[in-house]
């Protein structure tokens, strides 16, 4: 791969999939798009990246995008974002929802399901609780390779030793050969779609809480500023927005503030919580920072 | 620093769990079979255990087993770490007292994963 491919690669990825590839990633380039080199029988990188760059090829051009935007997941990866779902983000939701009887949670980058399928054990974990109440988890993610591996809920072994403690995995698995497959109760709690959070996503509807932890990574300062916008507006004025541990709201929006003592959870802000109809108010958010 | 017990009839299954969990900042006794981790438990009562299931002499499940009812023998937490796969197995181990169990082959993640899960990290 040359310099100059690479730079092709960059804005590419930029443009359709709002990555932003820094130039220490060659690597991860290598790493991530030689599987596709050889499926492809194209042989080289450089040879996949010339192909791209002739135009015409879709399902190559999608195959390299999936390919670099995918991430491994876990089951409960990083604990800590579930525990804050069970002791914090749960039982607010349950006081205040008591009457509507209904919570909605997005998982804005659900990869291979592992995430939307950890809520879902939560959940079902607390059904006592939780008596005629209605739940919806929506998963999403860029890639429609892995949603479809989410939705068959089926993993390997490697898979489900990871997070995964073993008395869930005898309650809600069933053993399928050398694979794992998330029952069917479990499955039927979540909905997928293919969704890239470069596009609108107003038409979902709003979500109590919305997980998006370790995407944001990907894009630039504004893109980030504008997802988080966006998502504010997706959010009530109780709901909850969880990011990655490493990831942070300051610089980038008003929209938002930290939850004290809770890393990687955030909340809408007073002053835009005290606003009716547009929370989007730009001048409203900059109120939020003037304190 | 808490002290780790593996007891596997391989000798290079006990040198990678050892290299691991050495790394995971355990100090690590290592036996053969189910009798010599008995012995060792009443010499010394371990933190964790990392049990394998078929060996000679006394297997992991006879071994949980006479260790449960042991003196301090409720006090380590044991994980089983075995190429017996299925639910059935799983579920003996559980019933006989196994805190976490670990299927064959495994990694340093999963062994983390794993540990962590039962509080040991």
């Amino acid at each position: 791969m040359t310099p100059s491919e690479f730079e092709f690669l960059k804005n590419f990825l930029k443009t359709k999939s709002g990555l932003t590839l820094s130039n220490d990633k060659q690597y991860l380039v290598e790493s991530r798009l030689q599987p596709i080199a050889r499926s492809t029988k194209l042989e080289t990188l450089s040879a996949v990246i010339q192909t791209i760059q002739r135009g015409g090829n879709r399902a190559l051009e999608t195959d390299v995008i999936e390919a670099m935007t995918t991430n491994e997941s876990f089951f409960f990866r990083d604990k800590t974002p579930f525990d804050h779902f069970k002791e914090t983000m749960l039982p607010a939701l349950l006081e205040n929802r008591a009457t509507r009887r209904q919570i909605k949670i997005w998982c804005a980058a659900a990869s291979t399901g592992q995430e939307p399928y950890s809520l879902a054990i939560c959940l079902k974990e607390e059904t006592s609780k939780m008596a005629g109440w209605r739940t919806r988890i929506l998963g999403t993610d860029l890639s429609q390779e892995v949603l479809e591996k989410a939705k068959t809920g089926i993993y390997s072994q490697f898979e489900v030793q990871r997070g995964l403690a073993i008395q869930m995995l005898l309650k809600y698995f069933e053993q399928q050969g050398e694979m794992w497959q998330i029952n069917a109760g479990m499955r039927a709690m979540i909905e997928w779609k293919k969704l890239n959070l470069l596009e609108s996503f107003t038409h979902l509807g709003e979500f109590d809480i919305i997980f998006c932890r370790n995407v944001l990574i990907y894009f630039d300062q504004a893109t980030k500023s504008e997802i988080l916008g966006r998502l504010a507006r997706s959010i009530p004025d109780d709901g909850y927005l969880v990011l990655g541990a490493a990831e942070t709201v300051v610089g980038l929006t008003d929209a938002f503030k930290p939850v004290q003592g809770k890393r990687g959870l955030f909340q809408k802000k007073q002053t835009v919580q005290a606003s009716t109809g547009s929370v989007s108010s730009p001048r409203l958010a900059v109120a939020g920072i003037q304190r | 620093m808490k002290q780790c017990l593996v007891v596997d009839d391989s000798s290079v299954i006990r040198k990678v769990a050892r290299r691991i969990l050495e790394d995971m900042n355990f100090e690590i006794t290592e036996a053969e079979d189910g009798q010599v981790a008995l012995d060792e438990c009443r010499k010394t009562m371990p933190d964790a255990i990392l049990l394998d299931w078929n060996m000679p002499v006394m297997d992991g499940l006879e071994f949980l087993t006479s260790l449960r009812v042991e003196e301090g023998g409720e006090n380590p937490i044991v994980v089983f770490c075995t190429t017996e796969n299925d639910v059935a197995h799983i579920a003996r181990a559980i019933r006989a007292g196994a805190n976490e169990y670990i299927m064959k082959p495994f990694d340093r993640e999963i062994v983390e994963a794993k540990f962590q899960e039962v509080g040991l990290i």
